[in-house]
């Protein structure tokens, strides 16, 4: 289940070459996704971590499958 | 006490090494995993530095990539491997450590091509831009309000940086040796529709001439580049888009075939060893990597996209865990998209070669078309301005070599005329044998 | 029965409650020509590659071999609208570029993130007001008390049907719903009942599309009816009101057969419906696994404009071709055991709202219609039992899904 809030990273990253700007992730996470002209995706890869439900459905909704979610420690960059 | 076994060693941290990792991990690997890093960064994606960061949308540090397994790493960042001794399976890093493997995939990557120091590379205001710290750097310069911006080269970086800065308002030149940006890796004819944005975004474009020398004034500061057709340039920001080379360095006298162009494999990700014998326990992944395509009459070729890194590195991993007996080749149609002028353009293929290009879908004219690259007869590539949708079914012509141009009676389909794709001439004469190639735009 | 044969099968109503077993048999043949001509596409990837290929038109169907059976949606929707407007006037989901590309960009920039989000408040508050209505019931039918009344209220409101109207939309959802059932089972009378829906839908969208061009609201049909930055109409009278048809009729019985669906296959799986009433987070990942699994569209036809090579067949042209989504929804060589409900299955990649150029417009609205009613239903239904299983279908074999879904429960809370 969810990991208490303060300790969790949201790491967002989507796989342009599947996408096809079906637009369905701007609608389940609005604040994270956009498309801007007819078909470029702009997205947020370090949402804040209040977002995750958002981010998830967004992940559910791609119809091909192009957006791939960590959910890690906010270890920052530490090796 | 028994030593630490020495387990796999993933040598570069990025996209490829990360994949690698991770498919390492999901296939049941658990033995030791360590990976060797030559920024001090955590695996980060790179595309959005030279779009949104620049843009300063995105903070340069936002970019770090998801960990889609749990990898159990020993991570060695920001101390680069700086040679290989295969006798002793064992690398050294540039802190004076050795690092003992059992296998080893190479994913070191590539590296900006610099501005040579002998032409004023050594001035302040010159900047590349691949990693994230050049990003930050080259943000920070933007924020400060150049007068003028000169970029020397119109690649997909040179083209995403130019539309970025004209979005910042920013006054910007882009200097191309071709007559067209993009003309390397989509030819001319593609290539016009990005010129016309180009001028249309109010940047000057100067085709046809390069720039022999930057000069810069009493503080070390670039103020003027020196062109080859005699004019010149003030600028006081200048953006070196010069493609890239193959991180291999740290390979010499490791005794691999390797060298600027990439370290070259077999069809199943083996890295070669100077008599062009596999090695069955060193394997390369990514930008670094050339390998031979089928598709492309086994041409050796380094494919410098995202979506090799990520295809590639989980292949490798695959074949570094299964048995000598079970060695699959890697199978790739080589892809990448680029966001530039509001206009999302993505191939698939390699038109590099092709000698005809036709617009079979929509027009240039509107900016949104689709058009396929034919060479002797075959379609070999695509490119989709704003029409990604269609794509995949010309993606499935190129793979199955059908005949040029493919898929004819399309809805919305334009007549269909046949045209020079306008690739300039190699950069270098033909060598004696078979160059290898890498694909970049 | 005979593999060119299959098709039929699936159109038998007989066949309604489990068509599985005859997609597994056209599966084997994943492009499998049919007695009619017709070639019905079964497989993940053909279907993946058919739907991104530019020869397969949604404009030129072929006129069907037996009248009025070849495509329900076609001979009862298209048709009364086509011959009562205008041949060159079809819906947007009939028509290829780039005539339909300027049309859905149109309808998209309407149906915007924004529009469809203020719907969320609305959709609560009518689900939990269909259901507060069954309060003294020991059963309940979902179809005719939340399935079927909900999305009619939600498309009023999308559109800007002011709500004293709404009324009239509820029946007349009613009578197109019969229509796209397949033409058998209508006598004359009732045909000239659905004639006659659609001359009154068709006469009461002009009417209000003359209103929404004079006094525009914020409402996705004064969106389309306002002049464009040029001045002039962004659609003209007869599109704007097939779209606005459409989007009545494509978006009524599809969510429908969604919410539907989705309850009916909990009621089968208990424990789902238990984790799902412990952790409505879990409703993402539930309802895509229903459009995977029981699809509200089961199937769409195309016309090939040219000779196909698919999946090692050619698909002539001039073809009909099916485009069995359902059926490849449980392609063994995509999903690992495809006929088992797992939500938690990595790789939810289904056609349940189609893809490709005519993706559901819809998909965000039907996501949260049913996201709201099923995480509603899973806290409010005390102890919820299905009475019939398998429930009475309605014979549509496209538009597939139960005519009734009957609830025992031991009240509401």
């Amino acid at each position: 289940m969810k990991p208490a809030s303060g300790t969790a990273a949201l790491r967002v990253v989507v796989d342009l070459n599947r996408c096809q700007g079906y637009a369905q992730c701007c609608y389940a996470a609005p604040d994270a996704f956009a498309i801007r002209g007819h078909e470029i995706l702009f997205y947020d890869p370090a949402p804040p971590a209040d977002r995750r439900d958002a981010i998830e459905r967004a992940v559910q909704a791609c119809p091909v499958r192009a957006i791939s979610l960590q959910v890690g420690p906010d270890d920052g960059d530490a090796p | 006490m028994t030593p630490v076994p020495a387990g796999i060693v993933v040598v570069g941290a990025s996209l490829a090494g990360l994949r690698g990792a991770e498919a390492l991990r999901r296939a049941g690997y658990d033995g030791p995993l360590t990976l060797v890093g030559a920024e001090p960064h955590r695996p980060y994606d790179r595309p959005p530095l030279s779009k949104h960061v620049l843009a300063g949308e995105l903070a340069a540090d936002a970019t770090r990539l998801p960990e889609l397994a749990d990898l159990g790493a020993r991570w060695r960042l920001g101390s680069p491997a700086v040679a290989l001794d295969r006798a002793a399976r064992t690398l050294r890093l540039a802190d004076g450590s050795a690092l003992a493997y059992e296998a080893l995939l190479i994913a070191t990557g590539a590296e900006a091509r610099p501005w040579p120091a002998e032409t004023g590379g050594g001035l302040a205001g010159i900047f590349t831009l691949r990693g994230r710290d050049d990003a930050a750097a080259l943000r920070d310069a933007l924020v400060a309000g150049p007068r003028q911006v000169l970029i020397v080269g119109g690649g997909l970086i040179g083209c995403e940086a130019a539309s970025c800065l004209r979005d910042l308002g920013l006054p910007v030149t882009l200097v191309d040796p071709n007559s067209a940006p993009l003309a390397r890796g989509l030819g001319t004819f593609v290539g016009g529709v990005i010129a016309e944005c180009l001028r249309a975004s109010g940047a000057t474009f100067r085709p046809g001439t390069t720039v022999r020398a930057f000069e810069g004034d009493a503080a070390g500061h670039v103020a003027r580049a020196r062109l080859a057709d005699g004019s010149t340039i003030e600028t006081n920001l200048v953006i070196a888009a010069l493609g890239a080379t193959r991180a291999t360095g740290w390979l010499r006298g490791a005794g691999l075939r390797a060298d600027a162009g990439g370290v070259t494999c077999d069809a199943a990700c083996r890295v070669l060893d100077a008599e062009g014998a596999p090695c069955p326990d060193i394997y390369a992944a990514g930008d670094v990597a050339r390998w031979p395509i089928p598709l492309y009459d086994n041409r050796l070729i380094a494919v410098e996209h995202w979506g090799n890194a990520v295809e590639q590195a989980a292949h490798a991993a695959r074949n570094m865990l299964a048995g000598p007996g079970d060695q699959r080749p890697y199978a790739h149609l080589p892809a990448f998209w680029s966001s530039q002028f509001g206009i999302n353009i993505k191939l698939v293929g390699l038109p590099e070669g092709a000698d005809s290009v036709a617009v079979v879908q929509g027009s240039r004219a509107s900016r949104r078309f689709l058009a396929v690259y034919g060479r002797g007869g075959r379609s070999v590539a695509a490119v989709s301005f704003d029409q990604a949708r269609w794509l995949p079914a010309y993606a499935e012509a190129v793979t199955a070599g059908d005949p040029f141009p493919p898929i004819t009676d399309a809805t919305d389909r334009p007549r269909v005329e046949i045209a020079a794709p306008g690739f300039p001439p190699p950069r270098r004469p033909a060598p004696t044998r078979p160059p290898a190639e890498t694909v970049h735009v | 029965m005979s593999d060119d044969a299959l098709f039929a099968a699936v159109m038998d109503p007989a066949n309604r409650a489990d068509p599985y077993p005859l997609y597994a048999r056209l599966r084997r043949r994943p492009v499998s020509p049919q007695r009619d001509g017709s070639y019905v596409v079964s497989s993940h990837a053909a279907i993946r590659s058919l739907l991104f290929d530019p020869r397969l038109s949604s404009e030129d169907l072929p006129p069907p071999r037996r009248p009025r059976t070849g495509n329900p949606l076609k001979d009862l929707i298209l048709n009364p609208i086509k011959n009562r407007i205008s041949a060159t006037h079809r819906p947007l989901i009939f028509r290829d570029p780039p005539d339909h590309d300027r049309l859905r960009s149109l309808v998209m920039r309407e149906f915007s993130i924004a529009r469809v989000q203020a719907l969320r408040p609305r959709i609560a508050q009518e689900v939990d007001g269909l259901i507060d209505a069954c309060r003294a019931r020991r059963e309940v039918c979902l179809v005719s008390d939340l399935s079927y009344p909900l999305p009619v209220t939600v498309i009023c409101e999308l559109l800007g049907v002011p709500r004293e109207d709404e009324p009239r939309f509820q029946a007349w959802a009613t009578q197109l719903a019969t229509a796209v059932e397949p033409d058998a089972r209508h006598d004359d009378a009732t045909r000239r009942q659905i004639v006659g829906a659609f001359d009154d839908i068709a006469a009461y969208m002009r009417d209000l599309i003359r209103e929404k061009r004079r006094r525009p609201a914020d409402d996705m049909l004064s969106g389309l009816a306002v002049p464009g930055p040029d001045g002039r109409k962004q659609m003209s009278d007869f599109d704007l009101l097939s779209t606005a048809v459409l989007l009545l009729v494509a978006g009524h019985e599809t969510t429908v057969n969604l919410i539907t669906n989705a309850m009916l296959t909990l009621l089968r799986h208990p424990e789902e419906l238990e984790r799902l009433k412990a952790d409505p987070e879990r409703a993402p990942r539930l309802i895509e696994e229903v459009l995977r699994y029981e699809p509200p569209v089961h199937f769409r036809t195309r016309k090939a404009l040219g000779a196909i090579a698919v999946a090692g067949e050619m698909i002539p042209k001039g073809a009909p071709v099916v485009l069995l989504f359902a059926a490849a929804n449980r392609d063994p060589d995509r999903f690992a055991a495809p006929d088992r409900f797992d939500p938690d299955r990595a790789d939810i990649e289904h056609f349940g709202f189609g893809g490709g150029l005519h993706y559901c417009v819809g998909a965000p609205l039907a996501r949260i219609e049913a996201e709201i009613a099923l995480v509603a239903l899973s806290r409010r239904l005390v102890a919820p039992r299905l009475v019939d299983d398998p429930p009475p279908y309605r014979p549509g074999a496209s538009l597939r899904g139960p005519e009734q879904l009957r609830i025992g429960i031991d009240g509401i809370v």
